[in-house]
């Protein structure tokens, strides 16, 4: 009964790291360029792998090389973070709906691995999911993100020009590849996906908004709106039988 | 190793980590009203089309890189393929893309 569990464990870890290696892919000219950036920055090595290490959030360690280039002081560099990254909050609590109930310590640890990338890939999954897989997928891209920006401090970014630039792609397939099946599967899909594009993109392009919170408001009035729409139109139909 | 820099990363972790893990951690014991419960499970599509859009179209000067690569992983993905397919054959187009043009 033990060894059932513990091979069912190990089956959906690595079914989990089968699912990230997609990212790691779409994370490697990401963060290697970050490391380089980091370089450029006047970050040492260990500094570099140590933000990578413990903050693991793409844009906003972007967002700091550039402020600590500028020479803005530290508090505010620590609050634009905070900005950048609030919609994890709402990824996390999205997230709760998903994954297996266990233990809280365990739900604290894998938490630190929720990025868009890993959020996503988990979140449109068929079914539940479970804690195993959460660290299976979290694992690889960590690492990757990790130890690429390493190799992206010590040696830069040696790619032909030709595939860095191509590679930028990545993470939007990824994103890209991840939407389409459920657009084929439910209108709704659609509706979301297409409303929170639509809002977030008339607060980017005119200058409203920040993009971190853009991206919060554009998801949350999308997923409020269209259940809103959907929930009444529901109504009417059923009214009229 | 420069303070202030280790001040600046254990910072911007702690603001990462809390909204990352507070609702998988305070959430789980309650139950949500059903509304809400629905808004949330509609949240990871609302994010992807707002992850992609509008940013895919700005990733080099060129926007043709953007609409190019992102049409390709659309028309990939609505063919069935794996999201790793996807994402290579992206790769794929855009660099014969550039060098092409």
């Amino acid at each position: 009964m033990i060894s059932t569990t513990v091979a069912r464990r190990k089956s959906e870890f690595f079914s989990g790291v089968q699912a990230g290696i997609t990212i790691a892919i779409g994370y490697f000219p990401v963060a290697l360029t970050f490391g380089l950036l980091a370089e450029q920055t006047g970050l040492t090595l260990m500094e570099t792998v140590m933000m990578s290490l413990f903050v693991f959030a793409g844009a906003s360690q972007y967002i700091s090389l550039s402020l600590i280039a500028a020479g803005v002081g530290v508090l505010e560099i620590i609050l634009t973070t905070f900005i950048v990254n609030i919609r994890h909050f709402l990824m996390s609590a999205s997230l709760n709906e998903k994954v297996e109930k266990d233990s809280s310590w365990k739900r604290a640890l894998y938490s630190f691995g929720i990025t868009d990338e890993t959020f996503s890939v988990a979140s449109i999954k068929e079914g539940t999911v479970t804690t195993s897989y959460m660290f299976g997928l979290f694992l690889i891209s960590y690492s990757s993100w990790v130890i690429n920006s390493g190799i992206g401090h010590v040696v830069g970014v040696n790619l032909p020009l030709v595939l860095q630039e191509s590679m930028s792609i990545a993470l939007y397939a990824l994103f890209i590849g991840l939407l389409v099946p459920s657009l084929k599967k439910h209108r709704k899909v659609i509706s979301l996906a297409a409303f929170a594009a639509i809002v977030n993109s008339l607060f980017t392009l005119t200058g409203w908004l920040s993009a971190g919170w853009s991206i919060v408001v554009a998801t949350l009035s999308s997923s409020v709106m269209i259940e809103w729409i959907f929930t009444k139109w529901k109504l009417e139909v059923n009214q009229d039988e | 190793m420069n303070k202030e820099i280790l001040i600046l990363i254990l910072g911007m972790m702690v603001v990462t980590y809390i909204p990352r893990m507070l609702p998988l951690v305070v959430l789980q014991n309650l139950t949500l009203p059903s509304f809400l419960q629905n808004v949330l499970k509609n949240v990871p599509y609302a994010t992807l089309g707002a992850l992609i859009i509008p940013a895919v179209f700005f990733i080099q000067e060129d926007i043709m890189f953007g609409i190019i690569g992102a049409v390709t992983a659309f028309v990939v993905a609505y063919l069935g393929a794996n999201v790793i397919i996807v994402v290579m054959a992206s790769i794929f187009v855009l660099c014969l893309y550039s060098l092409l043009f």
